[in-house]
């Protein structure tokens, strides 16, 4: 399957951005892909709150299933939450439950005054009521496909697709 | 099958903390690594993640303890579990249940993990192989044995010092003998890649054929300190002192007490650890557990972060 361009989808989602941001927005990505995204966007946009990073593995609604295997790097979130409109970066958005955690996680660091939701690609499987305000571009996939989001050496992003571990 | 580590499952994952002998240096470092990440939730303004909510924990103290229960207690608290903390010496076993009813009653209680503190070597081991799978033991302390989440935060606080394990002589003071921390600090520096672990204390104080683990041995501070990186102190135990292994505390103070005068032989930058309670001059002089390379502090921090990555660890792999 041709997957696009990352680049062209990340470019055209920065603009949609810049085309609304008529908000002081605090960004935040997730970790790992939406911290790649976050990061370029936070140099795109000229933002002046330092860059957010949520690791939003104590806040999974599988860690019983899952457990805690991989490394997980901490979360920072290096301004003040409360009263902040925050646009929460992410690469893939899909079932929904990753931004139900990464809410969660920030609502411990305080009451945001609101908080949106930017990603690249928006593969529609929602099992949560949770919406996007900014996407790159909606694909289609099937559900044993993995998709994600990866940075090259040379700093470029690509999109990836490959199954799903059956042991997970 | 009968030679498997008590401690690990079929598929090699931690289903309980018993000892840190044997556990392999990948799973030392996941666990160190792990508490890295909690150490930025105890930092927060809400120092609470939803991790183990529900989870029902059981802190079985058999053997008076403060510190340790409290951190036990805090850390299984800041992943939201329900902690239930029994103290047995005033409970059912001065009745004269039996260890093993005792944890019975607990599980059918739906206990989903023990944390156990006895006066006997091998309690904790003892739980682990009875309970039903899907309950998790964590030892905290058994007689002279072994004290595992004690010398995970002592790794754990040498590396957030000294970055790393492969460059440091590291020179553990005091009563050996009867020191569960010893042993597991032996353990987990040999695992980790320590190249020099010293053990500096008296002859009544050391058990026979120490050096079998892999430590060189001095009985006078002097030669001992020289050149070290961590000075890990250990408590005189006094109550475990059933012989007379020593004349007096004044006595030890003088040969093995650290003061500012015998730090100055060690390096310059070197660190200052002691699991606690102090027993301040005897083992340690005040102006050195107080003093600027003293981070007794630190560990008792690091401490919580720590219990909870092996909670965390231990409640996710389930059997």
């Amino acid at each position: 399957m041709q997957l696009p361009d990352a680049e062209k989808v990340f470019n055209s989602l920065a603009r949609k951005i810049q085309a609304d941001a008529n908000k002081d927005y605090a960004l935040v990505g997730i970790r790992t892909g939406g911290v790649w995204l976050a990061e370029r966007l936070h140099q795109e946009l000229a933002i002046t709150k330092p860059l957010g990073i949520l690791s939003v593995a104590f806040y999974r609604d599988d860690f019983d299933k899952i457990g805690l295997h991989t490394q997980i790097k901490p979360t920072e979130i290096p301004f003040e939450v409360e009263g902040a409109h925050i646009l929460l970066v992410d690469d893939v958005l899909n079932t929904g439950r990753t931004v139900r955690a990464a809410i969660n996680e920030l609502f411990d660091y305080g009451r945001p005054a609101s908080i949106v939701l930017a990603t690249l690609v928006d593969r529609g499987g929602r099992e949560l009521p949770i919406a996007a305000k900014y996407i790159g571009i909606e694909l289609e996939l099937p559900d044993e496909k993995m998709l994600a989001v990866k940075l090259g050496e040379s700093g470029k992003l690509s999109l990836n697709l490959y199954v799903k571990n059956s042991t997970e | 099958m009968i030679n498997r580590n008590p401690q690990l499952n079929e598929n090699g994952a931690l289903q309980h903390l018993l000892t840190t002998e044997g556990l392999p240096l990948s799973m030392l470092l996941h666990i160190l690594d792990s508490a890295e990440s909690f150490v930025g939730v105890t930092e927060r303004d809400v120092k609470k993640i939803p991790l183990l909510r529900g989870k029902s924990i059981f802190n079985l103290f058999f053997e008076s303890s403060t510190r340790t229960r409290t951190t036990f207690e805090i850390a299984a608290k800041r992943l939201s579990a329900d902690v239930i903390n029994l103290n047995i010496a005033v409970s059912a076993q001065s009745k004269g249940e039996a260890l093993l009813d005792t944890v019975d009653n607990l599980s059918a209680m739906n206990a989903d993990m023990f944390v156990v503190r006895h006066a006997q070597s091998g309690a904790a081991h003892l739980i682990a192989k009875h309970v039903r799978s899907g309950i998790h033991v964590i030892n905290a302390g058994d007689g002279s044995h072994a004290h595992p989440t004690q010398a995970l935060l002592d790794m754990f606080t040498i590396r957030r010092y000294k970055h790393d394990f492969h460059n440091l002589r590291v020179a553990i003071i005091g009563d050996i003998l009867h020191s569960r921390v010893a042993r597991s600090q032996i353990h987990a520096l040999t695992t980790l890649g320590v190249p020099e672990v010293r053990v500096i204390a008296p002859k009544t104080l050391l058990p026979k054929m120490v050096e079998r683990l892999g430590v060189h041995v001095y009985h006078d501070m002097a030669k001992g300190l020289k050149d070290v990186d961590v000075l890990m102190m250990l408590r005189l135990q006094n109550e475990r002192m059933k012989g007379a292994n020593l004349p007096s505390a004044e006595e030890y103070f003088k040969y093995y007490g650290l003061t500012a005068e015998k730090l100055s032989l060690a390096r310059r930058d070197a660190i200052v650890m002691h699991p606690g309670p102090m027993n301040r001059g005897v083992e340690i002089d005040s102006a050195v557990a107080d003093g600027k390379q003293s981070v007794i502090l630190p560990q008792v921090t690091f401490g919580i972060a720590v219990r909870m990555a092996v909670m965390s660890i231990l409640t996710g792999n389930q059997a």
